[in-house]
């Protein structure tokens, strides 16, 4: 299908010449009026767009703090130039964060500046156009907003923030991506990404409590829209039909089984995920956020906790109490929300659910940081929680562990290629050429560390991992969910595997 | 010419601070509607100042990143700072408390050779922007001229310093009478006309250019935000007005 060039991958990961315009004629599917009326926005581009997206800009920069000084701060110092996984996979200079984010700061520089309004050859300000729009639009959706830049750089500018705003003017001015709308329509109608509807929800559970029980021989549950229970699980919709996630999905049902606790699935909040802030919406955002805030008041449940998935634990950590908190009606000795890696974690060291390593020898696993977990959000009580909870898990249940090279992990972790709104077909080729820098440290722990799988706690990352790391000889089973881990790993109370355990092995056991 | 110079250097101080202060107060009044700290962050308020100190001080990201532009941005700010000071001899009388300070520590130590650590930092930083092919892509003619502005107000600092000696007596009584609208004459010299010409135009770009990430980098979101969502509920003015009607009152 591809009508691309897959890049070499290579031993390590290098600084590319620049191509320039080679990723040019690369956009997404421009939303139908249906997908764009949706959400607010006009069908299609408006006749006096310019003075509408400058209009915008000036709206944002009065609202957006970050807007406003990222746009006057860079002093194009280059210290970002060599950090986006697009820029390395596709040579494309407008891939550099500073030049992605020039494409709206000449703009910004030429009507809202005095240096730009009288001298804009000078300091590079150009005028609105019709080629800068179509720009915005190729480029702008060649960021997966992982903010790697946003660390790197001296004074903190988050691409993210500039292609969230750059999103949004294109939205108002009608030319919103398909991808994104679509789907935050279908949140508003369905209440998930996938438009799973709840009929079809309840009978893919109910075929995993079947699966389940033949497996273990227990009968544990995957609960829906039960009113009082103790816990809400909010998760991802790929979680209840893709591989691996569903296995994570398994996973997270076998502990709160065997921890006792009360727990359930909502059909109006069957979903984690919020495509509002890929195209920085605050109000999107706070709409699909607002379904969980009801279907927690309505079901009475006490807690809150989210399972795999970069971006919804972003939204769910940082923004959820600001957009639709307080939660003064839920349980305060818990954290609102929690990750289900905290939940598991607090068991595991509890030392409340039994585990068979062993379980888990046939591989040695590596671990990917989302990059929405590990640079805009936390877990656990201290800075950077989140990248030890999900390894501590996994070294609790698996035997054979390696970290991947340091400059691609925690915080300088490479993201998967097919975040923020790119995991589509209509991007295919900026997806393949996204994940080279992760494949490629990849790569280097399969031969020399022999590395079989790569275990990740975002639905994206294993959508876009298992699609194309393939193109660079690596196989789809080779990406594991970390709760996956946990489930295979898991000895319930009353299971084939415990009876396994305690009667053929039980003189090496020390119970 | 020495009255014309103490004009301009009274109207560029006034455009630098007004427009500079103007710019400030736009960065504090523009609200932050959501927590975007870069993690790992602090988290707590004292925690957050000691990361600004480092960026500010240190440039932690920057060193992270490329250690080049580390050397050489650090070095030239550390001479900056350090010329500045020395500077202030000009400023200060001996009876002032910090005299000792200025007139020992700096401008008879380390603080002379503050203009070379600053020259060579601004060329290597210039050097970069015309070698690296990434850093030539993203640069526009003002950040070329910035370099060499910048490098010229140095060369002829260091010029007056080393090369041909300008009467820093007199120098002084023209600063002095320029604070209390006494207007002296300056030594003659064409090294401190250009000195301070350029200081001139330095002041007068730096509210309306690049020249912000100074202040700019304090009110960075992802910089000086604690990382407590969780905890503390943060909301923007605009949208509690906006979007908080799902609050019982």
């Amino acid at each position: 299908m591809a009508d691309f060039e897959t890049p070499e991958i290579k031993e390590f990961i290098g600084i590319p010449a620049l191509q320039e315009g080679s990723m040019a004629h690369s956009s997404p599917f421009i939303a139908k009026e249906n997908h764009q009326e949706a959400l607010g926005y006009p069908g299609e581009l408006v006749e006096n767009w310019q003075q509408v997206a400058l209009d915008k800009m000036d709206d944002l920069r009065t609202r957006y703090r970050s807007f406003q000084v990222f746009l006057d701060s860079c002093v194009k110092c280059g210290a970002c130039t060599d950090k986006c996984h697009y820029f390395l996979g596709t040579s494309d200079p407008k891939n550099m964060p500073v030049a992605r984010q020039d494409l709206l700061r000449k703009v910004y520089r030429r009507y809202f500046t005095f240096a730009g309004k009288y001298f804009p050859k000078l300091v590079g300000a150009e005028d609105l156009t019709e080629e800068v729009l179509d720009d915005w639009y190729s480029y702008f959706h060649q960021c997966s907003q992982c903010r790697r830049c946003s660390v790197f750089c001296p004074y903190g500018i988050d691409t993210a923030e500039i292609s969230m705003a750059a999103r949004e003017i294109m939205d108002v001015v009608g030319k919103g991506q398909k991808y994104c709308n679509e789907i935050i329509g279908k949140v508003f109608t369905i209440g998930n990404n996938l438009g799973l509807p709840g009929k079809a929800l309840a009978n893919v559970l109910e075929g995993l409590e079947e699966d389940v029980e033949d497996d273990t021989g227990v009968a544990v549950k995957f609960p829906l829209d039960v009113k009082g229970a103790d816990i809400l699980l909010v998760t991802p919709s790929a979680d209840f039909f893709a591989e691996p996630h569903i296995d994570g999905l398994i996973g997270y049902a076998k502990v709160f089984h065997e921890t006792g606790a009360s727990w359930t699935l909502s059909t109006t909040a069957s979903e984690a995920g919020n495509f509002g802030m890929f195209i920085g919406s605050y109000e999107n955002m706070r709409r699909v956020s607002m379904r969980i805030r009801d279907a927690a008041k309505e079901l009475g449940v006490k807690r809150i906790i989210f399972g795999e998935c970069g971006h919804a634990w972003r939204i769910a950590y940082s923004f959820l109490n600001t957009l639709c908190g307080p939660f003064d009606f839920l349980d305060q000795r818990y954290p609102i929300p929690q990750h289900i890696l905290e939940y598991t974690w607090g068991e595991l060291e509890k030392g409340s659910l039994r585990i068979n390593k062993e379980e888990n020898d046939h591989m040695t696993l590596t671990f990917h940081d989302s990059c929405n977990v590990a640079r805009g959000s936390r877990m656990g009580d201290y800075p950077g929680g989140q990248f030890d909870y999900p390894r501590n898990v996994i070294k609790a249940v698996c035997n054979n562990y390696v970290d991947m090279d340091p400059k691609t992990t925690k915080e300088a972790t490479f993201c998967c290629g097919g975040g923020g709104g790119l995991l589509t077909d209509d991007l295919m080729e900026i997806r393949v050429k996204g994940v080279l820098p992760r494949a490629t440290a990849l790569k280097s722990v399969v031969e020399n560390e022999g590395v079989t799988h790569m275990a990740a706690i975002c639905a994206i990352c294993k959508s876009q991992f298992t699609k194309t790391l393939p193109y660079y000889g690596f196989t789809m089973d080779q990406i594991v969910s970390v709760h996956q881990l946990v489930s295979e790993a898991l000895v319930m109370k009353g299971s084939e595997q415990e009876a396994d355990l305690d009667g053929t092995d039980s003189d090496d056991t020390e119970e | 010419m020495s009255g014309f110079i103490a004009a301009l250097l009274w109207v560029s101080l006034l455009v630098f601070v007004g427009f500079t202060g103007a710019k400030i107060r736009q960065y504090w009044k523009t609200p932050a509607p959501l927590k975007i700290p870069t993690t790992p962050a602090p988290v707590t308020q004292t925690g957050v100042v000691f990361r600004m100190a480092r960026e500010v001080v240190l440039f932690e990201s920057l060193f992270k990143s490329n250690k080049w532009i580390w050397v050489f941005g650090w070095m030239f700010h550390l001479g900056l700072l350090l010329a500045f000071f020395r500077h202030l001899r000009y400023v200060v009388s001996p009876e002032n408390f910090m005299w000792p300070v200025i007139s020992n520590v700096i401008v008879q130590s380390f603080g002379q050779y503050a203009g070379f650590a600053m020259v060579i930092g601004l060329l290597g930083l210039l050097a970069r922007r015309f070698l690296v092919e990434r850093i030539r892509y993203i640069s526009s003619p003002s950040d070329y001229l910035m370099l060499v502005m910048l490098i010229v107000i140095g060369v002829s600092g260091l010029m007056m310093s080393f090369v041909t000696h300008i009467d820093v007596v007199q120098l002084k009584m023209f600063v002095m009478g320029l604070f209390g609208f006494d207007f002296q004459s300056l030594p003659e010299s064409i090294a401190l006309i250009v000195h301070l010409l350029l200081v001139v135009v330095l002041m007068l770009i730096f509210p309306f250019s690049k020249l912000l990430h100074a202040p700019g980098v304090f009110f960075s979101p992802t910089r000086n935000q604690v990382d407590n969502p969780r905890e503390k509920r943060h909301l923007a003015p605009w949208a509690a007005e906006k979007y908080n009607d799902h609050v019982d009152k």
